[in-house]
Order: structure tokens, then C-alpha cells, then sequence
């Protein structure tokens, strides 16, 4: 039982390394968004299997939840999703050029 | 380049001057200026041809230097990490460094705090003012967030730049939709129930103020997504979500201000203990767990809302 919780344990820290370097590569905010709450899910795993439940809790109510709400918030506000956002720009009242 | 590096280091010249973005500075002033600044920097350019060029070639050394800089650090910062790792205990390991701190936690740590969690009675007990400090952090935080954010009619400009702003979110906003609003309607009563359990038995099970609050600020944001902000305002108006983390805070520091009086000068602590595994018990544990959970709840919930709209609360 134990060689099966070793082998999920290196699935679950190769899939992290995986995230965790796909956050950087990825061109769209909101895929990047995803990602990195994913990466908190895995991490989240990772606390129960080391025996922190504590620790388990709080990253996913924060790391999944909280800041990955908080990051669409921002990318609502800021018209990331749309790729000609930045022509769009001019509404403001500053001229960009 | 050393001499313009040793001139950095003294302060008098600035090395990204003109080749980082200072828009800023710019854009502080009237849109004259601007132009005239913009047609001087023009005409430069047009009579001495050189400095086009001269300005791109600074620019490319400036980012190399700004990657092999960075390439740099990042190689010493993960060497040091992985150095650090490599000296903390194997997991599961018996006998690690018999460390007196540790020794103590894990022996008396029930007898002294009366908390059967002994991570809670760590964070809310031996250590409680490193979580009064993080208390504070979140209300600092949010106090910035509401001045960078918050819209009401001494800032608002005039309503054409306020639908693009303000109103543009109201617009988007997802109470029409059925799936959000029939899971919303399955799922939050559980998540708060869920949230005061974890607050509530935080000195008994895996759980106390920070996870319960922020599994509670989930809750109120869910609900304000599912079912408008109205619905929230109707019990959490800006008023009552202030005066509570105002209140708890208070609180918090009175409550461990008589326990640090009390240890400091060996007087005897009237709190009771209790018995461990008891809701009730733990001393102080609880209350603080409350106080913590009420902060950073209202915490998250107001860093949402002030994001979507502006404003915590109708006024």
C-alpha cells in the first residue's frame, strides 16, 4: 500500500513541476489563471499526503479559490480575455500612441 | 559602462533614464506639454541621426545585462533552496534534532494550551502574536485595496467613463445565469456550514480562523456571483462588515494583551482551559479563531467586491 502511495506521490510532484512551468509558457492570462489554480489543487493534495491537513485546507480555499477568483476579477476588469483589447484602449481619456 | 555605473551607484545619473517607460511622468501633465515634449523629441531625433540608433543600442545592453542579472539570481536563489532542503530532516524520520522548542510543543503542548490541534495551539497560543501580525496585514491590505478602488461620488468622473468602468461589470454580471444560481442554491449552505465547523472546532481538528474565514469568504463571494450583490448587502452592509473586522481585531489584541501581561509578569490566568476535545475548550483558542475567521472572511469578500464594483456594501 505503501509503493502505491510513492508511485501517486511522484505522479502528483511531476504533474506540479509540470504546472508550475506551463504557468510561465502559456500566451493567454486567463489559461495561465487556470493552470496555477490547478497547480494550487495539487499542491493541496500534496499537504494530506504529507500529513498537514491544516496546511491542505487553506490552500485550497485560498490557492484555488479566493485568489483564483480574485485573478479573473482583475482579468474581467481589465478586458484581458479580448485579444484587441488594447485598441480599445482610448476610452479613458488619454490618447495612447 | 563603469564609469556610468559608478555614477548610478552615487545617484547622480539614472541608467534607465529615457530607455524604461516613464509614462507616468508624462501623463501628469496637461496634453500641451506633452505635445511639445513629444515634437522636441522628434526634432532630436531628425538633427542628429545618430541618436535613434544610439538609444537602441543602450536598450540592448541595458537587456543584457537585465538577463544575464536575472539568469544569475535565479541559479542562486534555487541553489540556496535546494541547499536549505537538503538540511531540513528526512520525512518520517525518527529522533530528528532533539530542538528544545520542538520538544516542548510536542509534550506539553496539550497540558499548556488545552488544545487537542496542536498546530492550532501553536498558531493561537505560543505563538499568537505572529497571527496578530497577519490579521493586521489582511486589514492593511484591504484598507489599500479600498483606497486604490473604491468608487463613490467625490471620485466618480463623469457617467460616459463610469459605463466603461463601473457599470460595465453591473452588465456582465451573472445572476441570469441558471447554473451558477441552481449550485449556488444546492451548494452554500454546505460551504458555510462547512466554513463555521472548521472555524469552530479549530482546536480539536485540522482547521481554525484562516482556513474557515477564507472558506467562508468563498461563500459570501458565491453568493454574491449567484445571486447579486443586493443579497449580500441586505445582512453585510459596509457599516457592519467594518465595524466586525474592526471589533475583532480589537478583540484580539485586548484578549492576548491581558495573557502577554498576565505570562510577563507571572500572574495567574483566570481564562479556564477546559476539557480537551470539548467545542469549549482550548482557553483563548476559540475566541481568537473567531475573531481570525470574522477578519479574514470580511477580508476576502471585500477585496472581491471592491474589485467588481467598487464598494463594499451599499454604503
Amino acid at each position: 500500500m505503501t509503493y502505491m502511495t510513492e508511485i501517486f506521490k511522484i505522479i502528483m510532484l511531476v504533474l506540479l513541476i509540470v504546472c508550475a512551468v506551463s504557468v510561465n509558457l502559456t500566451r493567454g492570462l486567463l489559461k495561465a489563471v487556470i493552470i496555477f489554480m490547478s497547480y494550487s489543487s495539487i499542491m493541496c493534495v500534496l499537504w494530506v499526503l504529507m500529513e498537514s491537513p491544516d496546511l491542505a485546507i487553506t490552500e485550497a480555499a485560498v490557492g484555488a479559490g479566493v485568489s483564483g477568483i480574485l485573478f479573473m476579477a482583475t482579468l474581467k476588469k481589465i478586458d484581458a480575455e479580448k485579444e484587441d483589447a488594447r485598441e480599445e484602449e482610448t476610452e479613458d481619456g488619454r490618447e495612447r500612441t | 559602462m563603469r564609469k556610468r555605473f559608478k555614477k548610478w551607484v552615487m545617484g547622480r545619473t539614472d541608467v534607465m533614464d529615457r530607455i524604461l517607460d516613464d509614462a507616468s511622468e508624462i501623463y501628469d501633465q496637461p496634453r500641451e506639454t506633452i505635445k511639445k515634449q513629444r515634437m522636441e523629441l522628434v526634432r532630436e531625433m531628425e538633427e542628429r541621426p545618430g541618436y535613434e540608433r544610439t538609444l537602441e543600442t543602450e536598450q540592448k545592453g541595458f537587456y543584457l545585462i537585465y538577463h544575464i542579472v536575472a539568469v544569475i539570481s535565479c541559479i542562486l536563489l534555487i541553489g540556496v533552496l535546494l541547499y536549505t532542503v537538503a538540511m531540513l530532516p528526512r520525512y518520517g524520520e525518527e529522533n530528528v534534532r532533539a530542538d528544545e522548542v520542538v520538544e516542548r510543543y510536542v509534550e506539553r503542548g496539550l497540558e499548556e494550551t488545552g488544545a487537542v490541534n496542536i498546530v492550532s495551539g501553536m498558531i493561537l497560543d505560543y505563538r499568537a502574536f505572529d497571527t496578530l501580525g497577519e490579521s493586521h496585514v489582511l486589514f492593511t491590505a484591504l484598507i489599500c485595496v479600498m483606497i486604490l478602488l473604491r468608487v463613490d461620488h467625490k471620485n466618480m468622473r463623469s457617467e460616459y467613463e463610469d459605463y466603461y468602468t463601473v457599470l460595465s461589470d453591473r452588465y456582465y454580471s451573472l445572476e441570469r445565469d441558471t447554473i451558477i444560481r441552481t449550485m449556488g442554491k444546492i451548494l452554500l449552505p454546505c460551504i458555510f456550514v462547512y466554513g463555521i465547523y472548521i472555524l469552530l472546532n479549530g482546536q480539536n481538528s485540522p482547521g481554525g480562523g484562516f482556513s474557515g474565514g477564507a472558506v467562508m469568504g468563498t461563500g459570501l463571494i458565491i453568493t454574491a456571483a449567484a445571486f447579486g450583490f443586493d443579497r449580500v448587502d441586505s445582512f453585510l452592509p459596509l457599516r457592519v462588515s467594518m465595524w466586525m473586522t474592526f471589533l475583532s481585531l480589537m478583540f484580539y489584541s485586548f484578549a492576548k494583551g491581558y495573557v502577554f501581561f498576565t505570562g510577563a509578569n507571572g500572574l495567574e490566568n483566570h481564562i479556564p482551559k477546559g476539557v480537551p476535545g470539548a467545542i469549549l475548550s482550548g482557553g483563548l483558542i476559540l475566541p481568537l479563531d473567531i475573531a481570525v475567521g470574522l477578519v479574514v472572511a470580511g477580508t476576502m469578500f471585500g477585496f472581491y467586491s471592491l474589485i467588481r464594483r467598487g464598494n463594499i456594501g451599499g454604503a
